[in-house]
This record gives structure tokens, C-alpha cells and sequence, in this order.
């Protein structure tokens, strides 16, 4: 490796009222996958985000290919052989496979401004040869998987002939076969030449897939090592700039052994069969499974989300009847979406009133008006309460870190007065840092005797966090664990203990 | 699903496409169909006939102007956007072609291109105002709905500009094909074949060109596009522009069909414009639409005015059943659409 494909120094950038970059040095050989890696708002995207033209530097320089180059828009980006494939998908459903890959350089036929769709078909499936990858042009992309349209980002990317690829966080909503796949792909344009910039979460791959690490800590490269040199508890420490040391697990003994929510054969097609669980106050009780074992549906359907088949629903040992969410939320119960920014927050909204959201009626004086002294201090208390780091209740959602939109969720729920709480893959997509926040909560509100269910796919969290452990397989309930008796290997076992052939 | 490479590819394996876009406009042709015999069942009951050769020309009359308004508005609509000011830049085209035409004494072809070229220069202007200056199309579209409107009254004064004897121009757009009458006065009205030339060209400029292609793009995931390296500005504007074109040569049929520039027509035109594109199957929120439903769309409106006219029903209930069923075409749109999901 003599000399770099891209070097960036010096990198500097400011949006209002943040320093994003600070003096920020990064380079890529060809041949290589370079890990950047830094929690939520570290700069990661933003840097990579210069390189691809999406945003300009205030100031630095950036060489490629050992020339000075400018990079004001994605489209020069595009004919220096930079691409990148952002963290939200970028292509347009409604366009096929081929048209998506091709937008903005449509081959075009004998008179102008004509579209060639045949020559369009063609090249896309010779992309595709290229690099093994079984995709048919001409599918509507509305109609491909996840994974199928990640790859069709990375057949796109490289038919600008990329000899920089930056991937942000390509592994976010792949299931582990993909991911092999993924990275199937990635060593063998690393074995072509291209240069790879991967952006990830998820400590581990990095070990499996790149060859150097460099390491974001707010808006500062703090790092640059060789993945072989690194352990993952260094690469770690570096991101949050302390050492954390994987506490041992908190689980504190359960005094008081009411039961609070109990649910008695529960069903729902074949989603939910025959499922039934208790919890108590101030027990934290984890759902474990794989995805699609049925877990996020119990809540939904317990949340009175969506209609269930059978059933009963007791809370303090009476029967209850559970409708729609209103019910749920009338008997206490609160439900925290694994997706929050789809169905737990109003981004637009500002921090009050996301909190108030699910209590509003509460706040409401004579004449249906609400009283907006009452909301703030409200909002206040939960913000002091659960730390919510937030510059003021009129900062808007969308503006927090993910760990902080958590916690404002949260904080929505404790001001309804909720008793049982529903979290569903509660740090999913928070950064390392935080995510201890968030475990110190859960471990709070179960202190304050709320009974919580938590649904996690991370096998360690739930380890962690649980005093009961019920596993799902294929919607039904395949095993349940104490603390003290639970593994991996046991939860593993019921996770995929799938029903005998009838 | 998968296709091995290298091969030829297979015709039409999009099965699911072609097969949701099929549904889609036999639905569309479908309820015409069905309004067309309704009214038919309705008439004989009263003791007359709906399926007449004079009934079907004064339908196709009807439709041209709002057809081809509805054309333009079509692309606006694909993008995610809403013009509202179309009716009032047919206005406005049809009082700059009167003025040509008579106070200047211009020659007809000038007339026709000035009227033609109004419409456009409305829509550049929308399209700057909504693509550069990034103003919500509702409300840039809503202001410009109202200068065009106020600049056609200014313009004639606020009387209507009548032609004075037959110049050639109603006559060519209104008269019937190559003159034939096939049955008493009628024949194939020439302004339906003008719309149906439009409603062709358009389906060419949407289906099989470059603009069309970001047309989709742009109201599918406009931010792919532009990260995607679209200009998606320019592209945006000059859909304003092609919407702004449509509602010029709208403009030069209506003064044509109506032998003069009335400057209070034109205004509501802009709804049963968005009426027709709608019920023809393109989403309001973008991404997708036919100009063919666009067509069969426009037919549905004037089929129903129509009928309802024939068959006597007061005007102000016309209005509101034309109403009731956007909201029908609406609502089923939302239905299809859930299904797929």
C-alpha cells in the first residue's frame, strides 16, 4: 500500500450552534475496508457525508489520488468515483430495479431526451453479473426485501465505477445470512481495488470485515488502528473516552410478588398461539426469541394494537376488556415501539409536548383549553427525573441524540401514569454510552415497583436486564428461565425449538 | 424473482406490476362503462336514448378542454405537487390569443402560439416559485391562480373579447374531421382528435422520456433523486412548465370552442382538472398515474355531467355528486393501495 486513494486533513465543520468537525484527519488505501466507528453524533456521517458532497467543509483539504480535489455536490462526488449508500435507503419505489440504478444517466436512445429501456436492462443486469448478485432489473423495487434493495444501493454505487465505497451502517436491517452476503460483496471489491468505508454499531463485524479502524468521538478523530491490534473493549473505551466495564448483572430480588399483568391464552392467527405470562410489580420479565418468533405482536396485540382471536387480560387479577390502545392505555399500560420515530414520537414536535402526548386530556381546563403551565411542569419533573438531556422543553425531538428520544418515550408514559410498560428492543440504534443509561432506567422504574416487559434480540441485554425470561418460537411460548438459571445456550435451545412435524 | 445474467431477459416478468396497473385501469374504464350503461337504463326508463352518435360528440366536446388541463396537471401531480392555477392560466392563454386576434390584428398561427406560450410562461413561473424558491406548491400555485386571473380581467377589461366572423380558427378546431358529417351536423369533432394528439404526446413525453422518468422520481423519493445526482430543481420546474403548456393549449381550444375569451371561464376548471387525474388512478401523494387513466378519468367527469344534464337533474345537485364521487375515487385509491401494502 504506497500511496493513499483519498486522503482528508483538517476537516472542519460547523452547522448552527455545533461544532460538527474538529480538525478531522482521515485517509483509505485502495484494496482496503476502513471501519469508522463513534457513537450517535460523533461526526461519522457527517464527515463521510463532506466526502460524498452532501454537505460542504468549512475548511481542509481533500486529495484523491494524491490531487487536491473539491467536492461541492453528489454529482462531482459521483464523477470522482465517490459513493456513498446512506443509512436511510435512497431509492424511489415506485421506479424498478434498473431505472432506480440508472436515475440521473438514463442511456438514451437516438433522439434526445428518449429513454433506451432495453440498453437501461441490459446494463443493469451486466452490473449484476459483475457481481454475482441475483436481481431482476425490471422488479418494481417496492417489491424487494431490505436486504434486496441494500444491494441494490451497492449495485448503483458501483456503476459510477467507485473506487471510494462509503457504507453507512449497511448491516442495520440485515438478518445474519445477508450480512454474510454483504460482506461476500465487500471482499470481493476489496480484492478489486475499490477503497471501503464502513460505518457501524456493531463492534463485532468489524473484527470480520475491515482491515483498519478509526475511531469518532465528538466531532474528533480520536484514532486510527489496525483492526488486528484492537480489542473491542479498547475500541470501546476510545468511543466513550472512559473504560466500561460490562457490569455485572443487576438484578435485584423481587419483594413484593403481586401480580400485576397476567395474559391467558392468547391468539392471533398464527402470529400468537396460545400464549400466556404473568408479571409483577417491580419485575422486569424479558421476551427472548429470534425475529418473527411473535414477540413484538404479543405486545401489540396485549397493547390492543391490533384485534386478538382469544384470550383474557388481567391486570391486578381482574378481567379486563382491551380494545384499541385507549383501553391499554386507561389500565395503565404503556408501549414503547421498537421503532420509535415511526410510532413513539412526534420528531416535529417539541420535547413538552411529546410528553404530555399520552395524557393530554389531564392537562385540560374549561373549555377544552389546554393549560399550559400544567404541561410544563409536567415536562420539567420527567426531565429532571430521567435526566432528559435536553438544552430546553422546546427543543424539538427530532434534534435529540437516540438514547435522549428514548427517554422523552419514557418520560411520555410516566406522566400517564402507566404501571406496565412494554419496551420493544429499547436500544436499538443507541450508542454504546447510552445504552447504559437506558439499562439504569429500566432498572429505576422496576425499583419504583412498574412491572416491565422487555422484548430484546440481544442476548446479553436480556441476560442482563431480566428476573424472568420467556422465549418465543414461531408464536408460541417455548420456554421460561430465571435469572439465575438462564444462558445463551438454554434461550438459543427454546428460541429454536420449532414445533414437530404434525 | 431472480433472473440469471447475462441472458436475455424474459418479457414483462414484472408480473405484479403490470397485473396492479391492469386492475388499475380496468377499474377506471370500468366505471365508465358502467356510468355510460347507467345512464342509458336511466334514459330508456324516461323514454329516451343516452347511446346517440350527437350525445357521444357533445361528450367528447365536452371533455377536450378539462382533458387536456387534466394532462399537464397529471405531471404535477406524479411529482407530489398541485397546480391550482391551471383554470385561470387557460384564462388567461385564451384572453392573450383574443387580444392577438382581434385589438392587434396579429395573424391566427401568431395567436395560437402567444396563447399557447402564456400558459407556458405561468408555469415557469409556478415551477421557479415551487422549485427554486421552494414555496408549497398549494400555496405558490394559489397565489399565481389568482394573478392570472385578475391579469385576464384586466386585460379584456372585464368584458369578453368576442372574434369577429369566422377567421379560420374556430372553425378548424371546432368543425368536424376532414368535414364530414356522418350523422345530420355531426361528425368527428377535430377538438377531440386535438386532445387525443395531446393525450398521446403526453403518454410519450411521461412514459418514454427523460422528464418523464424524473417526473416519477421526483415524487417517489425526491431526496434519492437528488442525492442520486438529479437536478431535481430544474426537473421540477420545467414540470411546471409542461403543466403551465397543456393549460395554454387548453386555453387556445377553449376560445375556439366558445368563438371568444370569456374572462371569467377557466376559474374551477383547475378542479375538475384534479377530479380527472385522480379518478384516473394517480396518487396525490406521488410516484405514480397513467396518462390513459388521466383520459378515462376526464370522460368520467363529463360523462357524468353530461348525464346528469340529459336526464334533467338540476346543476346545483350536478355539482354535488361530481363531488361525492372524487371522494368515491379517492377512497378506492386508499383501498387498492392498503391491499398492496
Amino acid at each position: 500500500m504506497a500511496e493513499p486513494l483519498l486522503e482528508m486533513s483538517g476537516i472542519e465543520k460547523h452547522f448552527p450552534g455545533v461544532q460538527a468537525l474538529v480538525d478531522c484527519h482521515f485517509d483509505l488505501f485502495p484494496g482496503e475496508v476502513h471501519a469508522l466507528v463513534g457513537e450517535n453524533g460523533a461526526g461519522k456521517s457527517t464527515l463521510m457525508k463532506i466526502l460524498d458532497g452532501v454537505y460542504e467543509r468549512d475548511s481542509g483539504v481533500i486529495k484523491l489520488k494524491g490531487s487536491e480535489v473539491d467536492i461541492p455536490n453528489t454529482a462531482t462526488a459521483q464523477r470522482l468515483g465517490i459513493s456513498m449508500i446512506h443509512q436511510e435507503l435512497n431509492l424511489m419505489p415506485h421506479l424498478t430495479v434498473a431505472q432506480n440504478i440508472f436515475i440521473g444517466r438514463e442511456p438514451q436512445g437516438r433522439l434526445p431526451f428518449v429513454l433506451d429501456e432495453r440498453a437501461l436492462n441490459e446494463n443493469a443486469a451486466a452490473l449484476f453479473e459483475k457481481l454475482r448478485l441475483h436481481l431482476d432489473p425490471r422488479k418494481r423495487v417496492s417489491a424487494l426485501t431490505v436486504a434486496q434493495q441494500q444491494m441494490v444501493e451497492i449495485a448503483k454505487a458501483l456503476s459510477f465505477n467507485a473506487s471510494v465505497l462509503i457504507m453507512d451502517e449497511p448491516t442495520a436491517a440485515l438478518t445474519d445470512k445477508e450480512i454474510d452476503e454483504l460482506f461476500r460483496i465487500t471482499r470481493q471489491l476489496r480484492g478489486e481495488g475499490v477503497g471501503i468505508v464502513h460505518i457501524s454499531h456493531r463492534l463485532q463485524e468489524l473484527k470480520q470485515i475491515s482491515d483498519r479502524v478509526t475511531v469518532m468521538r465528538d466531532g474528533h478523530v480520536i484514532n486510527t488502528v489496525a483492526t488486528a491490534d484492537a480489542t473491542v473493549e479498547q475500541i470501546i473505551s476510545m468511543m466513550v473516552g472512559r473504560t466500561i466495564f460490562e457490569a455485572a448483572p443487576e438484578v435485584p430480588e423481587v419483594t413484593n410478588p403481586e401480580v400485576v399483568l397476567e395474559v391467558r391464552n392468547l391468539n392471533r392467527g398464527r402470529a400468537i398461539r396460545d400464549v400466556s405470562f404473568s408479571v409483577h410489580r417491580g419485575e422486569i420479565v424479558g421476551i427472548a426469541g429470534l425475529v418473527g418468533a411473535g414477540r413484538t405482536e404479543v405486545a401489540r396485540a396485549v397493547f390492543g394494537a391490533d384485534p386478538i382471536d382469544s384470550g383474557e387480560i388481567l391486570i391486578h387479577g381482574k378481567k379486563v376488556k382491551i380494545s384499541g390502545p385507549i383501553d391499554a392505555v386507561h389500565h395503565g399500560i404503556g408501549y414503547l415501539s421498537e421503532d420509535r420515530k415511526r410510532y413513539g414520537l412526534a420528531l416535529g414536535l417539541n420535547v413538552e409536548t411529546n410528553v404530555v402526548m399520552a395524557s393530554l386530556q389531564r392537562f385540560v381546563g374549561r373549555l377544552g383549553i389546554v393549560r399550559s403551565g400544567l404541561t410544563r411542569v409536567a415536562a420539567e419533573r420527567q426531565v429532571q427525573n430521567l435526566a432528559i438531556k435536553t438544552p430546553s422543553l422546546s427543543q424539538r425531538v427530532r434534534n435529540l441524540s437516540g438514547g435522549t428520544q428514548q427517554k422523552v418515550v419514557v418520560a411520555k408514559w410516566l406522566t400517564a401514569d402507566t404501571e406496565i410498560l412494554f419496551f420493544d428492543e429499547p436500544t436499538r440504534g443507541i450508542d454504546v454510552g447510552a445504552k447504559s443509561e437506558i439499562y439504569q432506567l429500566l432498572n429505576a422504574l422496576a425499583h419504583e415497583g412498574k412491572a416491565i416487559v422487555m422484548i430484546s434480540s440481544d442476548l446479553p441485554e436480556i441476560l442482563r436486564m431480566s428476573h424472568r425470561i420467556i422465549v418465543m418460537c414461531e408464536g408460541r411460548v417455548t420456554g421460561e428461565l430465571t435469572a439465575a438459571e438462564a444462558n445463551q445456550e438454554k434461550i438459543m435451545t427454546f428460541a429454536t425449538q420449532r414445533e414437530a412435524a404434525a | 424473482m431472480s433472473n440469471a445474467p447475462g441472458l436475455p431477459l424474459p418479457a414483462g416478468r414484472s408480473g405484479a406490476l403490470i397485473r396492479a396497473d391492469f386492475f388499475q385501469r380496468f377499474l377506471a374504464f370500468g366505471a365508465l362503462i358502467v356510468l355510460i350503461l347507467f345512464f342509458q337504463v336511466w334514459c330508456v326508463a324516461i323514454g329516451t336514448n343516452f347511446l346517440t352518435f350527437e350525445n357521444l360528440v357533445n361528450i367528447l366536446v365536452a371533455t377536450a378542454v378539462v382533458g387536456v388541463l387534466a394532462l399537464g396537471e397529471t405531471f404535477v401531480i406524479i411529482t407530489g405537487g398541485i397546480d391550482l392555477s391551471v383554470g385561470t392560466v387557460l384564462t388567461i392563454s385564451m384572453v392573450m390569443t383574443a387580444v392577438c386576434i382581434t385589438s392587434q390584428h396579429l395573424p391566427v398561427p401568431v395567436g395560437i402560439l402567444v396563447g399557447f406560450l402564456t400558459g407556458g410562461l405561468m408555469g415557469l413561473i409556478n415551477g421557479v416559485l415551487v422549485a427554486h424558491l421552494k414555496l408549497a406548491p398549494f400555496i405558490a400555485t394559489l397565489g399565481i391562480l389568482n394573478v392570472a386571473r385578475g391579469l385576464s380581467l384586466v386585460l379584456t377589461q372585464t368584458r369578453p373579447i368576442y372574434f369577429a366572423g369566422d377567421n379560420g380558427f374556430q372553425s378548424g378546431v371546432m368543425g368536424n374531421l376532414f368535414g364530414v358529417k356522418l350523422s345530420g351536423e355531426f361528425g368527428i369533432p377535430i377538438i377531440a382528435i386535438l386532445m387525443f394528439a395531446a393525450a398521446l404526446f403526453a403518454a410519450f413525453l411521461l412514459g418514454k422520456t427523460v422528464l418523464g422518468r424524473y417526473t416519477f422520481a421526483l415524487g417517489s423519493n425526491e431526496e434519492a433523486a437528488r442525492l442520486s445526482g438529479v437536478n431535481v430543481a430544474k426537473w421540477k420546474m420545467l414540470v411546471y412548465v409542461v403543466c403551465g403548456l397543456f393549460a395554454g393549449l387548453a386555453g387556445v381550444l377553449s376560445a375556439a370552442r366558445l368563438g371568444s375569451a370569456q374572462p371569467a371561464t377557466g376559474f374551477g376548471l383547475e378542479l375538475s382538472a384534479i377530479s380527472a387525474v385522480v379518478i384516473g388512478g394517480t396518487s396525490l401523494s406521488g410516484g405514480e398515474g397513467t396518462i390513459l387513466g388521466t383520459v378515462i378519468g376526464a370522460f368520467i367527469v363529463y360523462v357524468l355531467t353530461y348525464g346528469l344534464q340529459f336526464v334533467n337533474v338540476p346543476q346545483e345537485w350536478q355539482i354535488v355528486v361530481t363531488g361525492i364521487v372524487v371522494i368515491g375515487a379517492v377512497y378506492i385509491d386508499n383501498l387498492r393501495r392498503r391491499q398492496r401494502a
